[in-house]
């Protein structure tokens, strides 16, 4: 097993062993957290597979996270206040069944990656952020004024969605769910790195003269993976809103899109348990220098400014050295 | 006479004041070698890659295997069978050789677009590949990265992609170019093992592998064919001397 094969499965053993510790301790706040965490790593995963394995930089995911949250929340508040959502040409009803909500997030964060990415890709470099930062504002201020679904002060759902089976309100029910949901992302990012697409995908950012040369379109392959990638953090923004049970314009906001980066820098880019180390990372110094000072994110700034000069794979790449990739 | 694999009919291209094909018209036929020589800067590469589609012609037409490309896109062309390798190697430098040939095979088979089965344990995809970097002798560096290996092996690399394509014909962009004596011996055998599978244009600077590999030799100065003609004629003509040799006639 190589180095990265350890480290990738201590991760994954230690973001379950955490939260059931803090079950055990009845430490419930400390299970929110890791929930927190873990929907953090879901959303780097998505953005990992443009930004890592595309090399796209898109400054826009947000656009995606707070779809995803709001799927959640619209569906969920017609719900709750038994209002259908559409009755001409056919009735559309809320609902509170989380795998319903993920399913129309993703969709609905899938559809907004395809029209985003066949625009924005038509750029790159420094347009292709601002041009992704661009679509993502726009959603922002949409959100903010539009004002059946809470428009700047947001909209709160007052119980959690439901899950066949478990009791979602029960912290550590609602943790088990979202890591098996990491654990699900994770392997597709898995599976999309090992096929022929991945295979292209890396090659496209490397040489994309190369990869027309033998007859594949580098566009057709970011577009796809930019709606793999949206679809993968919209469900991540259901599951975000979930947890808090409130849904808000700051989804959309360009720091939200600059957090979910932050977590694929740090934790690796294009390593396929970066977004997991770097969110945990987050949330770990969030919650304990968040409590001593105010003005943590200017350690996590140097932390950053570190992290991409001296050690360009992240804390994956510190620990595990150079990627070995086979098979 | 055969029909033409690939004609190049009419073509110009100006960049500013620079003429880099002034009225083009040559042609590949099936199963030679047709070397494209030509000093510095004399539109060789530009006049590749406007047969390959990266750039537009201003006039004229390319024609290939019958049907007229001239308004299609590179990875149109490259997908009926159209392979190049580039002067400065294009390769994914951080993947490993395995990797780079693999991309080939992908792509001859229409297969980006799969994501359910791995890359490397496809039977079919490793089987082409294995076999490409078998033909140029890469078989033992398959797990080096394309970034680790020597430029001449870079450039065997770039020949294996090709031919992980089945193409038609291959387009190749001084393909000994800092080779050295063995290395370049090494590459005209395997070029003349090529052209058994398909007609090459051959652009290089090479005189000793042009000589030994060519069927037909044209002479491209300041965007203009001034001769085409076997190696022979080639040695013979008194203009091309001048121009190109830069010997007395
Ligand atoms: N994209 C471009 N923009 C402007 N001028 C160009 C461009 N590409 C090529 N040229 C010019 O066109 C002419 C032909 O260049 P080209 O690269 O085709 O020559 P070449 O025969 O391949 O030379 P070499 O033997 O050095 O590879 C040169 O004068 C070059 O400066
Ligand atoms: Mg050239």
């Amino acid at each position: 097993m190589s180095r990265e094969a350890v480290l990738n499965l201590i991760l994954a053993a230690g973001f379950l062993v955490f939260p059931l510790w803090a079950w055990m301790a009845e430490e419930p706040f400390l299970i929110t957290l890791a929930t927190r965490a873990a929907i953090f790593a879901i959303a780097g995963v998505g953005l990992n597979i443009a930004l890592g394995y595309g090399g796209l930089v898109s400054l826009g995911h947000a656009a995606f996270f707070g779809i995803g949250g709001y799927a959640m929340g619209i569906l969920a508040s017609h719900a709750q206040t038994y209002t259908p959502l559409l009755e001409w040409p056919f009735l559309v009803e809320g609902t509170k069944s989380m795998p319903v909500i993920w399913i129309v997030a993703m969709l609905a964060s899938a559809l907004a990656a395809l029209a985003i990415g066949a625009l924005s890709l038509r750029t790159s470099g420094a347009y292709f952020i601002m041009i992704t930062l661009a679509f993502a504002q726009m959603l922002y201020y949409f959100a903010i004024s539009w004002p059946a679904y809470g428009g700047e002060d947001g909209l709160p759902i007052y119980v959690r969605n439901g899950f066949p089976g478990l009791n979602t309100l029960d912290p550590i029910q609602f943790f088990a769910l979202v890591y098996a949901l990491m654990l699900a992302t994770i392997a597709v990012a898995a599976l999309v790195r090992r096929a022929p697409f991945g295979l292209a995908l890396n090659a496209a950012r490397q040489a994309p003269e190369r990869v027309r040369a033998v007859g594949i379109s580098p566009y057709r392959l970011r577009l796809a993976a930019f709606a793999i990638s949206g679809t993968i953090t919209g469900l991540a923004g259901a599951l975000f809103a979930d947890l808090n049970r409130f849904v808000s314009p700051a989804m959309f906001s360009w720091q939200t899109s600059g957090e979910i980066m932050v977590f694929v820098i740090l934790g690796g880019t294009a390593r396929l348990f970066g977004p997991v180390a770097g969110a945990a990372l987050f949330i770990a110094l969030e919650h304990l220098l968040g409590g001593v000072s105010d003005y943590w994110h200017v350690f996590l700034g140097a932390l950053l400014l570190l992290v991409v000069l001296f050690g360009r794979n992240g804390v994956v790449g510190i620990l595990a050295g150079q990627e070995a990739r086979r098979g | 006479m055969a029909e033409p694999v690939l004609a190049v009919e009419g073509v110009c291209k100006s960049f500013g004041m620079v003429r880099a094909s002034d009225n083009v018209t040559l042609d590949l036929r099936p199963g030679e070698i047709h070397a494209l020589i030509g000093p510095n800067g004399a539109g060789k590469s530009t006049l590749i890659e406007q047969i390959c589609g990266g750039l537009e012609p201003d006039a004229g037409r390319i024609t290939f295997l019958g049907r007229d490309v001239t308004g299609l896109g590179t990875v149109q062309r490259a997908r009926m069978g159209l392979a190049r390798t580039f002067q400065i190697s294009a390769l994914a430098m951080e993947d490993t050789v395995i990797e780079n040939v693999l991309l080939g095979a992908v792509g001859a088979a229409g297969g980006a677009f799969r994501f359910l089965r791995s890359a490397l344990r496809d039977r079919a995809f490793r089987a082409r590949a294995e076999a490409a970097l078998e033909q140029v002798g890469l078989a033992e560096e398959r797990w080096m990265r394309a970034g680790d290996l020597s430029h001449g092996q870079r450039r065997a690399l770039e020949v294996a992609v090709a031919l992980t394509l089945s193409p038609r014909a291959f387009l190749m962009d001084e393909p000994m170019a800092g080779l050295g004596a063995s290395g370049s011996q090494r590459m005209t055998g395997l070029l003349r093992e090529l052209k058994a599978q398909a007609p090459i244009l051959l652009i290089e600077h090479d005189m000793d592998a042009v000589f030994s590999l060519a069927d037909r030799v044209s002479v491209l100065v300041q965007g203009r064919v001034i001769f085409t003609g076997s190696v022979a004629e080639i040695r013979a003509h008194p203009e091309v001397r001048r121009a190109y040799l830069g010997e007395d006639a």
